[in-house]
């Protein structure tokens, strides 16, 4: 007698702690291995992009932090440069420093989130309370340049919202010193550690043309060996005049992206403290009162410059008809922002480009074949945050 | 082609008259194309050893309701080994199909997909064209400019029913989008007071 079996359909989400948030996976599953995947985007989706249509390009920047929350000023970053490459205006050298310090911090912040919740999935709790812990002193650093942990608002076009406070350099310097052994201490615990190997060595394995015809970009395609990072081969900013290597792998499996992250979280420090180093004081936003908001004492005095901060607060300042896209180097991969501008001081278009919707595209080419418990292991080296993929 | 200027006369050269219209600004390059030549322009810039632009960035739409060719398709296009990017467009009406190019690259399912869902643009071969972003049973497509910002329907749970249940939006508010550009003139009031006056002087 011969018995019919039927593949299980399995609905993985949309309320999962591995799923990084709001993800609903459905899996096609033939015993305990994978057939197919189906990922259902769209529950975390708020319309960033028809909301900035409708906001001055200054209210349209706390929009970017609400996109990949993990790393905010990244993502301010690729709009504040894409308005200033339309506008023509240049960036005082000490703001530069402070916005590629930020993004560093950005990228630590982001990958230490993966690497210990990518831990947390195979199974190992202790990884994320060390991590942790050092994301909060992080983000302490956040609070005291912008106010704001989290959602911090203070890229600008031209240049960033204020100066660093007193001291904030000095604890920056302090946590470049400090941090490293954390990296340490982490690798200690995972890059021999033999579960995590079982669970990642070989797992979620990508191609290098695979990588190119899939959209991929960050780490995705570096941990596949394609050497391809933005801040090198199209630097911003202050890039250039920094010093850092970029790390790429060779097998291109979920084991490779771990050590790829690692490292990068080392060369961050290292940006960090060159740009500490190399940062003089100065003014930190351009000196354009059309684009940039008078400080106080001068609204006080000047009858001019109450009129500038009256008319950029209403009505904000008229970028010139144009078409662009910029990109950056953000942890997760190419974010990028393609601005349509009109003449008048509403973006016309904004289209986000988020690695992580490429990325979760392939979940199905990546995920065919594999166990079901690799489900976890490859989503957590995918580095997935949902504010970014569904915006 | 390591130079922007090169790559121009290239394509122009070898796509004649398949190209519209080519532009360099921004250290990027702007092609705008027809819509029937979007495969074969693709496989040659895809292809060819002196373009390979390997990698789709993205695909995207700009809307202009009040133009006869109402949607604008945009194609971001990266090749790594040249490092230059590329911008292609064209333009459509509104009730125009477009053919996918998911055969030539399969990362293009999902961003077509969003185009589909966002601006209603509908797309020929394509493997699975569903609504990706917005949610199950919604109508619309919210990224035309004459969607309404607050949209049309608003969810809430309902006590009596025991579920969530849509309805259409009220707001205690409308939303108020005020014209700061208009220069300022004065009220309405004060100048015709002004004007009385001047008259009686």
């Amino acid at each position: 007698m011969t018995k019919k079996i039927k593949n299980l359909n399995l609905n993985f989400g949309p309320q999962h702690p591995a799923a990084h948030g709001v993800l609903r996976l459905i899996l096609e599953l033939d015993g305990e291995v994978v057939e197919k995947a189906d990922p259902h985007i769209g529950l975390l989706h708020r319309g960033t992009e028809k909301l900035i249509e409708n906001k001055t390009y200054m209210q349209a920047v706390p929009y970017f932090d609400r996109l990949d929350y993990v790393a905010p000023m990244n993502q301010e970053h690729a709009f504040a440069l894409a308005i200033e490459k339309i506008l023509g205006i240049d960036v005082p050298i000490r703001a530069q420093f402070i916005r590629v310090m930020f993004c560093e911090i950005g990228r630590i912040l982001s990958h230490i989130l993966n690497v210990t919740t990518q831990a947390l999935d195979v199974g190992a709790l202790t990884p994320s309370l060390w991590g942790f812990e050092e994301r909060e002193t992080l983000m302490t650093f956040y609070e005291r340049a912008s106010g704001s942990r989290l959602h911090a608002n203070y890229f600008r076009a031209g240049g960033v919202h204020q100066d660093l406070p007193v001291g904030l350099e000095r604890d920056i310097t302090k946590f470049c010193e400090t941090f490293p052994k954390v990296i340490n201490d982490l690798e200690n615990l995972l890059t021999d550690n033999r579960i995590f190997k079982q669970r990642n060595v070989d797992i979620g394995i990508v191609t290098k043309e695979d990588a190119l015809d899939y959209s991929f970009s960050g780490v995705m395609i570096r941990g596949s060996g394609v050497p391809w990072d933005l801040r090198k081969s199209q630097p911003y900013d202050c890039y250039e005049q920094l010093e850092f290597k970029i790390p790429i792998g060779k097998n291109g499996d979920c084991y490779d992206r771990y050590l790829c992250r690692i490292e990068e979280m080392k060369e961050s420090v290292s940006i960090i403290k060159q740009c500490l180093a190399k940062m003089e004081k100065g003014p930190i936003k351009t000196f354009d009162g059309k684009i940039s908001p008078p400080s106080k004492k001068e609204i006080k005095q000047s009858m001019e410059a109450l009129i500038h901060h009256f008319k950029l607060f209403t009505e904000g300042y008229r970028v010139p008809e144009d078409e662009i896209y910029t990109a950056v180097e953000a942890p997760k991969g190419e974010f990028g922002v393609y601005l349509i501008s009109d003449g008048s001081s509403k973006p016309y278009k904004c289209k986000i480009r988020a690695p992580g919707f490429s990325h979760l595209q392939s979940m199905d080419y990546l995920i065919k074949g594999h166990m079901l418990a690799d489900v976890p292991a490859v989503l957590g080296s995918l580095d997935i945050v949902f504010g970014e993929v569904d915006r | 082609m390591k130079n922007l200027i090169d790559l121009e006369k290239k394509i122009n050269s070898e796509l004649t008259t398949k190209i519209n219209k080519t532009k360099i600004k921004h250290n990027q390059i702007y092609i705008e194309i027809d819509k029937e030549d979007l495969i074969d322009v693709l496989l040659f810039v895809k292809t060819n050893k002196d373009t390979k632009f390997r990698q789709l960035i993205d695909i995207t739409v700009v809307d202009y309701p009040e133009e006869l060719q109402r949607f604008k398709i945009v194609y971001l296009l990266l090749s790594h080994e040249f490092n230059q990017r590329m911008i292609l467009s064209y333009f459509i009406n509104e009730k125009e199909v477009i053919s996918s190019i998911t055969s030539i690259f399969p990362s293009a399912n999902w961003m077509e997909r969003e185009v589909f869902d966002m601006y209603g643009v509908n797309f020929k071969d394509h493997p699975d064209l569903r609504r990706i972003l917005t949610d199950y049973g919604f109508e619309g497509h919210p990224l035309r400019k004459d969607f309404p910002l607050t949209g049309h329907i608003e969810s809430r749970y309902s006590e009596e029913q025991k579920k969530v249940i849509n309805e259409p939006v009220k707001l205690e508010q409308n939303y108020r989008n005020f014209d700061y550009e208009s220069p300022w003139e004065g009220t309405k009031y004060i100048k015709e007071q002004v004007n009385t006056d001047d008259k009686k002087n």
